[in-house]
């Protein structure tokens, strides 16, 4: 027999002594101790839950822009509600009877323990005077929740709205109630953390007449409300309104950035909607609007749209060739209304031949960059022409095209470059060179870049080198740093003294006499640095681009401006930048005239 | 050879399958009532919890059934592979997992859940059973011992890597199992006294602790000597030393004692007086004091200076309210004391089924799962609880009787594993809820929501159940 078979007693005696004492102790608090019996008597505690007022946010000049408004729900627990007198309860809600019923059909439906919204943003006469009579309506409550409010109808897209949490976040994050309210895009998306502060907690006991009479166990269990943190973002109030204003007629949109410090001065995606469009009981409704409107005014185009740079990007082909050492300053080459080769032509627009490149930049001229093209690609350092273009593409990833740049908005999209290997599916390996990309030299082709990555490359140039990412945040109430993610700084592949010729050429573009191809980008007394471009689109007429960053020394303003289905980037979108510009450097647009001509122009066509 | 051949069916014990099916059952109904929205009769949402435990129950017979059908000796044979299979399916579930309330526990497969941490229980037992039956294997050798040791730890370390607190302690119940096979009560009772001092460490001071250990140390000399008048004199001499270190201290080297310094003077004398006693009197049994006591000094202070000066102050914060040893009113607390107040309010007949108040979704969080015993406690009142209890006990009782009247080692070791993992859910789990245990979330088996902890349970007891109805063609 088994030597410790008697050991099978101390199991048995073990089971039955815990079994002996679990009943004991379920004697002693279900039978002995009355007190958790009164609890339930008298409907135990009553949680309530204090929502804080969610922070605030401001402009860079420290101009208040959302703000907060009271709003009380009525809230109700089926489980806990007894006859009341409903004709009483209409008067003073102002509802009819039918709707009472209903409203407490549906709680019902969702919940007899959980609390329902009974009546959602009631204002504070009708609330307060429901609160004096809360006494004979048990299993009723009003619950104080805040709506945002905005004091100018401007930058729905970068501040986004706060909607109900939905199920996807109730499930995942315990914090979220049913009915609670959270960032749901934008700013109040990406910083809801910040904002939202804490929910505090109460707990109460309850007489058998539902009224409150003391704190329950001298407030053990409460917890302490704190208010949202407020939030300076980077946006300038005045240049937003203005860039929406410009923009009315259009579709398009306009990104601003400080290149010093990547801050976002204005974000402009067109057509828009005032945000607080956004708020309260019809939120659902007028979303549903917005997403059926043709023209997608909640498409943030300044982030998602993509499209080719067109001729801004001969501004890249420059500073590659000068980095490679394929072209200098003064290379220059022949051009006669555009460019031939293999039996092959693109065309170019009249002017002097030849030109050298701070010429090329300043006339935008063809077939000068795909002659730069060429160089690039055939240059001997590299054993073909596939890794050539590697080389090329690696220099403009350093600016980040291929990637979301970072911005805090979760809709942004990144751009393309196709890698070598894009070329040899598509064509076969060895079986192409420059003349069969050659629109990529002058920004056509299988290129795409979003407006934001545009104006950041206005920025790379105007701080000759590199570029901070751009950011929405500039100060959050409380955190005494924000982000080293958008401190940093990332320098591209291309040496600072290769932007100097660039500069000098996108001085001329708008400075420049004969050949200068957007000298209506001009601003009296500044020295603006820009340059054009024309994206093909083969859905309709081309759009209509334009880069530029003033002044030239110091820059402190760099932006992009598209502008769908307007043709040539001189025509609309360098105006446009043009008054942008003159809007931040002097708090001011004197040129009225020329506001009212931009405006007006195309309205009526 | 002649093998009678013996009819399975007959000789499964449908008792424990029928207390089993009753516990399930009545875990249901207790569910249903947590989780209703509509006030009793109406509809039946089979996408509420409700539903899907209901696949899950159906699923379970089905797996028993499966479990029935291969043969006794596959479970015998297949132990090491089982047990290799799903230490693979821990790595993966740490590599791999879906994290869900901060613990790498769980694989997401078409919108179920899977918890692995649950069905290793069993398979553990199994290679547990297969070491221990293996040829030259002794408890009463180092390297037993040790490969013991690893076939436990194994998976209770990768759970603790996902983190998951609650099913990491289960595994350490398998000591039972080894008790029960000869394990030493010695070294039982010693592994009882120091997790009673990890917790004694965390909760009073150092001090007091070391003088603790000086009185238990004057006691044992006591009971071993047998002779009060020895032990004043020798707790008369260490207290005289004491004063002596004490004195020098503050007055002639000018230096303040720290609490530390005060805990250690009070032990140094009596250890000093030990190790002459030892020395002088060349018995064993006076080593073995002095060995005791200078082991649970070094216990002390290591656990100490762990939890101290290792550990940051957020995770000391978090070991104290995950032992329940820290009041966290607004986390754990809360709930214990919610939990304490349902039960207490069902009185000795309950509110009645579907009738509960108190045991609202809001108030006690894990109210399907962990602390579904509320909802028993709320509406079937004393009356409900004890029957639950008794059924437990029952279950619990009757495994033993079967365990017992294995023929073979290895059926019988399992069956200590089953008894032992079952054990430590019940005890845990309903300790906790009426407040007796600290919280440590590990579901009631059979009865809680959740579809691994179910399955799991399932395969061990069915396993178990298998083997005892072929016992007697199994041979040892």
């Amino acid at each position: 027999m088994n030597p410790y078979r008697d050991r099978r007693y101390v199991f048995g005696v073990a089971i039955i002594l815990v079994g002996l004492v679990f009943i004991g102790r379920l004697f002693q608090i279900q039978i002995l101790d009355k007190s958790y019996a009164q609890y339930a008597l008298s409907n135990a505690q009553s949680v309530s839950v204090i929502y804080p007022a969610r922070g605030l946010i401001f402009d860079r000049t420290g101009e208040i822009m959302v703000y907060n408004q009271a709003a009380y729900d009525v809230m109700v627990v089926p489980l806990l509600l007894e006859p009341f007198d409903t004709t009483e309860l209409c008067r003073i809600l102002s509802i009819s009877r039918q709707s009472v019923i209903e409203k407490l059909r549906s709680a019902r439906s969702y919940s007899y323990r959980v609390p329902s919204i009974f009546m959602k943003q009631l204002d504070y006469e009708h609330a307060s005077l429901l609160q004096e009579k809360l006494y004979q309506y048990p299993g009723f409550y009003v619950q104080t929740r805040t709506l945002r409010k905005y004091t100018r109808p401007i930058a729905p897209h970068a501040l986004g709205y706060v909607g109900e949490v939905d199920q996807q976040v109730l499930d995942n994050d315990p914090y979220y109630q049913l009915g609670d309210y959270i960032g749901v895009s934008g700013i109040e998306k990406a910083y809801e953390n910040y904002l939202r502060g804490r929910k505090g907690k109460e707990v109460f006991l309850k007489d058998v007449h539902n009224q409150t009479i003391e704190s329950y166990q001298e407030g053990r269990y409460d917890v302490p409300v704190e208010v949202g943190k407020n939030l300076t973002i980077t946006l300038d109030s005045d240049l937003q309104e203005y860039g929406e204003e410009l923009m009315k007629p259009y579709v398009g949109s306009i990104v601003a950035l400080e290149p010093a410090t990547g801050e976002v001065l204005a974000l402009v995606s067109a057509p828009s909607y005032p945000p607080d469009l956004l708020v309260g009981r019809n939120l659902s409704r007028r979303f549903g609007e917005l997403v059926a409107d043709t023209l997608k005014p909640l498409f943030n185009r300044a982030l998602m749209a993509q499209y080719p740079p067109g001729s801004t990007f001969k501004t890249l082909m420059a500073l590659i060739g000068l980095q490679e050492q394929v072209i200098s300053v003064s290379t220059s080459f022949h051009c006669y209304y555009g460019f031939y080769a293999g039996g092959i032509h693109t065309a170019c627009h009249l002017h002097d031949s030849p030109l050298n490149l701070i010429e090329a930049v300043q006339n935008s001229c063809n077939t000068y960059f795909i002659n730069v093209l060429k160089h690039i690609l055939q240059d001997a350092k590299y054993e073909n022409p596939a890794a050539a273009y590697d080389n090329w593409r690696r220099h403009l990833l350093s600016f980040g095209f291929t990637r979301p740049l970072g911005i805090e908005l979760t809709n942004e999209l990144k751009g393309n470059i196709p890698g070598s290997d894009y070329f040899n599916n598509l064509y076969g390996t060895g079986r192409w060179n420059y003349l069969t990309i050659r629109s990529l030299a002058i920004g056509q082709g299988e290129l795409l870049i979003t407006p934001v990555q545009m104006a950041n490359l206005a920025a790379t140039i105007a701080n000759r080198g590199y570029y901070i990412k751009p950011h929405l945040v500039k100060k959050i109430e409380g955190v005494d740093l924000i982000d080293p993610e958008y401190t940093e700084r990332h320098y591209t592949t291309i040496d600072s003294v290769n932007y100097l010729p660039v500069v000098d050429g996108m001085d001329l573009v708008v400075n420049g006499g004969k050949g200068s191809t957007a000298r209506n980008a001009k601003v009296p007394g500044i020295v603006v640095c820009g340059k054009t471009g024309t994206a093909e689109n083969p859905h309709g007429n081309d759009h209509s681009i334009f880069i530029a960053f003033a002044p030239k020394e110091d820059p402190k303003i760099a932006i992009a401006v598209y502008v769908e289905n307007q043709g040539f980037g001189a025509t609309y979108a360098a105006p446009i930048a043009s008054l942008m510009i003159e809007k931040y450097l002097t708090g001011e647009v004197k040129r009225t005239w020329y506001e009212q001509w931009v405006m007006q122009k195309i309205t009526s066509e | 050879m002649m093998v009678q051949r013996y009819n399975t069916a007959a000789n499964i014990d449908w008792i424990s399958i029928i207390l089993c099916l009753v516990i399930i059952g009545f875990g249901w109904m207790n569910i249903y009532s947590a989780n209703i929205l509509e006030d009793g009769a109406g509809s039946f949402d089979m996408s509420q919890r409700y539903g899907k435990q209901l696949i899950w129950i159906g699923a379970s017979l089905i797996l028993a059934v499966l479990v029935f059908i291969l043969d006794a000796k596959f479970y015998i044979y297949f132990a090491y592979v089982l047990y290799g299979i799903i230490i693979l399916v821990l790595i993966g579930v740490l590599l791999f997992g879906r994290e869900i309330n901060g613990a790498k526990s769980w694989f997401v497969i078409g919108g179920f859940q899977i918890q692995p941490s649950e069905f290793a229980k069993p398979f553990t037992a199994l290679a547990l059973a297969g070491l221990m039956t293996s040829h030259n294997f002794s408890l009463k050798k180092f390297t037993g011992l040790l490969q013991t040791g690893l076939i436990i730890l194994l998976p209770a370390v990768l759970i603790l890597l996902q983190p998951d607190l609650g099913s990491t302690v289960v595994y350490f119940s398998f000591i039972f199992v080894l008790f029960r096979e000869g394990f030493s009560a010695n070294m039982m009772i010693m592994l009882a006294g120091l997790i009673l001092l990890f917790f004694a460490t965390l909760m009073i001071q150092q001090p007091l602790i070391l003088l603790i250990i000086t009185g238990v140390s004057l006691l044992a000399y006591l009971g071993t000597a047998r002779s009060l008048k020895k032990t004043v004199i020798l707790a008369v001499t260490a207290g005289a030393l004491f004063g002596i270190l004490y004195a020098v201290n503050k007055y002639l080297l000018d230096a303040r004692f720290s609490l530390f310094m005060t805990g250690l003077a009070t032990v140094v004398p009596i250890g000093l007086l030990l190790t002459v006693i030892v020395i002088r009197s060349r018995e064993i049994r006076y080593l073995k004091i002095l060995a005791g006591m200078c082991i649970a000094i070094l216990f002390v202070v290591s656990v100490d200076y762990g939890m101290h000066r290792i550990l940051k102050p957020h995770q000391q914060q978090r070991i104290y309210v995950t032992l329940g040893l820290e009041d966290d009113p607004q986390g754990v607390g809360y709930n214990v004391n919610q939990s304490k107040i349902a039960i207490g309010s069902g009185g000795f007949t309950g509110k009645g089924y579907l009738n509960g108040t108190q045991t609202k979704l809001h108030f006690v969080p894990e109210q399907s799962t962990d602390f579904i015993f509320c909802t028993v406690g709320e509406e079937w009142g004393f009356l409900g609880t004890t029957f639950v209890i008794l059924l437990y006990v029952g279950l619990l009782l009757r495994m033993i009787v079967l365990a017992e009247r294995q023929r073979t080692t290895f059926s019988r070791i399992f069956g200590y594993g089953f008894i032992a993992v079952l054990f430590t859910h019940f005890l845990i789990n309903i300790g906790m809820t009426i407040g007796l245990l600290p919280v440590i979330g590990i579901p009631l088996p059979f009865f809680s929501y959740g579809g691994s902890s179910l399955w799991a349970f399932t395969i061990f007891l069915c396993i178990f159940l298998r083997l005892d109805a072929n016992r007697l063609e199994l041979l040892r």
